[in-house]
């Protein structure tokens, strides 16, 4: 029953794109995540965006698998039917230094084969960004550069994988691992046991202690804190492309861009301070508010809907790790997959899964595989928002709960959260609606809402809404019933 | 496509006052478009008493203010129609809206009254510190989950923002048996109503620190704590002032924003002072036809000053579907000194007696309310204290306003 072939731990979006990339195969694959949901660690919490691919050193993973999987991007968001947007990306100059770079950049992304990139002077730039600040110079233009929802993709890669057998267990917090035949048994901190002949370390900021608990200890990880401000749709035209500061020795810097779904994002900070705890801070906000006046004429601030903080695992090796374990034979590690891992994420997959897995244990192709990702009634693959009113009307008149709107600010209807809570990988908490919907990520943030999703929550598990949390245990919403 | 004489957007007290006074004024072929499944909007929650003080002479409940509209649209058999929401409306007063039984669906009105109400600013645009975790509410939030699910979103509370739902807040929770530790407010002064004060703090002995702001939130699952810190003079956090409270729960009453997203849809210039529509004293917008009231076009302090505006929008309207556009000349009035905004920010020559109304900026006392035009005072009124959160009237005449050379300037001035 709990037998597999190939177990993957951690579901982010390296894991979620592995375990798709899995199931075109005809293996037994499962997946296991500690937390309640899918998409909780650095998938949730990142710029989302598909970098073009100069920025990497030529030869490192970091450079490959970039520009492999932004090739990649478009045709996996649209089978999975992910939002993505090609807002090509400027690498903005501020000093003759920047502009020496700038060069550098350019003549690296031709070696690491990057298309469409070229240097723009300030005249052309200006056009491109009307808002940018009369400091600019230049930039580098990359017209490849894209944007995608990173949390979306994550779920909609596992979501579809699920739908092609994968199977995944949550709050499973792998705390024991030993030889079981030609198994590998995995323990949760719970009890639950599960057996796995290939086991995948896509852990993410957890990938170091996982490793361990296999008796590798051939990498080190480390946390690096990342805090962003979202600003209403309203102010979504500020920017149009993706806007880097010019990298220096300090990182790339805080950027300015739209997000997919018409906000726009700042951030992130870069913040190694050993905090466990994604959490936002003052002097946070100050220099995010710092750089983004630096990068923009008249940022909106009073227009800011919520900030928030990921953290995310860097490796000591500076690279990508994505390897056979060395100490443990039929483990295969991936760590340190930071910036540009969600680019880098489908190139990755299908890497693991072609050079690594079937080398280890062949397996025939499924015949069967769902390529495709359907969010509304197996016909629509778009939000129901963005459908033509027929098309509307048509879904209504199947199911009359997409005629009620709950989350009235991003327009998302009843018939949507029910599905979100029905279909691969199920929601099971307020944020995970929210993650999946949107319903409450717009300018009230759930204030209206919030208290209808605990009761559909409620009702499609048979649970009282005493139980819904907001993200697991611990989370609960409400308290107790009232007097 | 259906064809009607007047849409009303929103069966809060706002749009069941504009229906009814339209209806009364002539018009019949109504529509009330209301999105939750009965009618009185936010009143609907408010279960404290309080309200029609001022209209009605004595102290209902919210829900009992409401009934006495709802039963006076439902006396004149004006149609309603519920879980409805308008997505769009234009400037041609054609909208579009969705429900569970038409499906999406457009209706062309003669004129349109906006009376979508008002917002609570969330947490999120204030720029706090720290984690994430359940038992963040604003204030409206958890008053829904108190008064009308019969749920309690938390034990031990602190609130930021001392505005009235935050008042009235403090005082529920405590009734309902959570601990309310603390108010804490950003100004130094609140901007609830006085009466409020005495009766959700006072009586209950919650403290409420004034010039306080919340600049951490703590907790991973939940909150466990908050960090507050003494606030200077331009609002910044003071170092050094920082203290620590216990709570797992944190409201936020922190200001409330017109809901004008479909007002947008329909090229209604808003005014960036009051966050509402720009209309004149019949309340019409700058697109012809479309009319807007109650807490869509200003928020108001009390619900009795909603229904008295939607009255002139009801009326207004119907004397828009059944005279025509009446071209007349206009003056512009204009926020003075001391003066947040001013409603209406247009007056007809030939308007009849009309208020005007505007909020201070801060506290003022000793001070006098003038409007002046072309260089003259043509209204002068002294008053001890002028606060925020009460909003002041000046009243002008009808020989007055016909009079008018230029535009009128409101302001409040201390000696």
């Amino acid at each position: 029953m709990n037998n597999y072939d190939v177990i993957v731990i951690g579901g982010g979006v390296v894991g979620g794109m592995i375990l798709r990339e899995l199931t075109r195969y005809e293996l037994k694959v499962l997946m296991v995540e500690k937390n309640c949901d899918v998409a909780m660690g650095q998938s949730k919490a990142n710029s989302g965006i598909v970098h073009a691919g100069f920025d990497a050193e030529t030869g490192t993973n970091k450079a490959k698998f970039n520009v492999l999987g932004a090739n990649m991007m478009q045709e996996v968001c649209e089978e999975l039917g992910v939002n993505y947007k090609n807002n090509g990306s400027l690498v903005v100059a501020f000093s003759k230094e920047d502009i020496k770079t700038l060069k550098v950049l350019l003549k690296r992304g031709k070696k690491n084969g990057v298309k469409n990139l070229k240097i723009i002077a300030k005249k052309e730039l200006k056009a491109l960004e009307p808002n940018i600040s009369d400091d600019a110079l230049g930039a580098l233009y990359a017209k490849s550069a894209c944007i995608v929802c990173p949390y979306s993709l994550t779920i909609a890669s596992i979501g579809n994988a699920m739908d092609n057998g994968a199977d995944l267990l949550v709050d499973f917090d792998t705390v024991k691992v030993e030889r079981d035949g030609e198994y590998t048994k995995l323990t949760a901190s719970d009890g639950r046991e599960v057996l796995g002949k290939i086991i995948i370390n896509s852990a993410g900021a957890g990938a170091e202690s996982i490793a361990n608990l296999f008796g590798d200890y051939s990498f080190k990880t480390g946390l690096r804190r990342g805090e962003y401000m979202l600003l209403d749709r309203e102010s979504g035209n500020l920017v149009n492309h993706t806007l880097f500061f010019t990298p220096s020795a300090k990182g790339k810097g805080v950027l300015v861009t739209q997000t997919v779904d018409g906000n726009i994002l700042l951030g992130p900070t870069s913040v190694e301070d050993g905090n466990p705890i994604p959490e936002t801070t003052d002097e946070g906000f100050a220099f995010i508010k710092e750089k983004a006046s630096q990068m923009c004429k008249s940022v909106p601030y009073y227009n800011v809907i919520t900030s928030f903080a990921g953290n995310r695992a860097f490796c000591d090796r500076h690279d990508f790790i994505i390897e056979e374990s060395k100490a443990y034979k039929g483990l295969i590690n991936l760590a340190g997959i930071e910036s540009p891992g969600l680019t880098s994420a489908p190139a990755i997959a299908k890497y693991v899964v072609n050079e690594m897995v079937l080398k280890i244990k062949y397996a025939y192709v499924n015949h069967y595989f769902i390529r495709k990702r359907y969010s509304i009634d197996n016909l629509f693959q778009k939000p129901f928002k963005e459908l033509t009113i027929e098309e509307k009307n048509f879904v209504i008149k199947k199911d009359k709960n997409y005629g009620k709107i709950i989350c009235r600010c991003e327009g998302i209807t009843e018939g949507e959260i029910r599905n979100a809570i029905r279909q691969n990988p199920p929601a099971r908490t307020v944020d995970g609606v929210k993650l999946r919907t949107r319903a409450g990520m717009g300018r009230c943030q759930g204030g209206f809402c919030q208290s209808r999703i605990v009761e559909i929550l409620a009702e499609e598990n048979g649970v009282s809404v005493l139980e819904i949390t907001k993200n697991g245990k611990g989370s609960e919403i409400l308290v107790e019933e009232g007097k | 496509m259906r064809n009607i004489d007047l849409a009303i957007i929103g069966g809060g007290p706002a749009g069941l006052a504009a229906a009814i006074s339209a209806y009364d004024n002539g018009i019949k072929n109504i529509v009330i478009f209301e999105r939750e499944d009965k009618l009185g909007g936010i009143l609907n929650q408010c279960i404290h008493n309080g309200f029609g003080l001022t209209r009605f002479k004595e102290s209902l409940t919210g829900p009992e203010y409401a009934n006495r509209f709802i039963d006076g649209v439902l006396e004149r058999i004006i149609e309603v129609l519920k879980e409805t929401t308008v997505l769009e409306i234009t400037k041609d007063k054609l909208i579009t809206a969705i429900n569970s039984e038409d499906g999406v669906f457009q209706v062309e009105a003669k004129a349109i009254i906006l009376a979508m109400g008002c917002r609570e600013r969330s947490k999120g645009a204030l720029n706090i510190a720290g984690t994430r975790p359940a038992g963040i509410f604003s204030a409206g939030t958890a008053q829904k989950y108190v008064n009308i699910k019969g749920y309690m979103p938390g034990k031990k509370v602190v609130i930021l923002g001392s505005g009235d739902i935050g008042l009235i807040m403090a005082r529920r929770m405590t009734l309902e048996g959570a601990e309310v530790k603390a108010v804490f407010e950003l100004m130094p002064y609140s901007s609830g109503l006085k009466r409020n004060i005495a009766q959700c703090l006072d009586d209950f002995n919650i403290p409420l620190y004034l010039s306080h702001t919340i600049t951490k939130i703590e907790g991973k699952e939940r909150v466990t704590g908050i960090v507050v810190s003494e606030v200077d003079e331009n609002k910044k956090p003071i170092k050094g002032t920082e203290k620590h409270f216990d709570c797992d729960t944190v409201l936020f009453s922190v200001g409330l924003i017109p809901e004008n997203e479909l007002s947008k849809t329909a090229s209604v210039e808003l005014s960036p002072r009051s966050k509402g529509a720009i209309v004149d004293e019949t309340r019409e917008t700058n697109v012809s036809g479309i009319f807007a009231c109650g807490n869509v076009l200003q928020v108001h302090d009390l619900v009795d000053f909603v229904s008295e505006e939607a009255e002139i929008a009801g009326k207004s309207a119907s004397n828009y579907i059944l005279n025509g556009k009446e071209n007349s000349e206009t003056v512009s009035v204009k926020e003075g000194k001391n003066v947040l905004y001013v409603l209406p920010q247009k007056l007809n020559v030939n308007a009849d007696n009309t208020k005007i109304f505007f909020r201070v900026t801060n506290t003022l006392k000793d001070v006098t309310i003038k409007a002046e035009s072309g260089g003259e005072v043509i209204f002068s009124r002294k008053k001890k204290v002028a606060v925020p959160g009460e909003m002041e009237t000046v009243l002008l005449s009808k020989e007055k306003i016909s009079a008018l050379k230029g535009e009128v300037v409101i302001s409040a001035e201390v000696e």
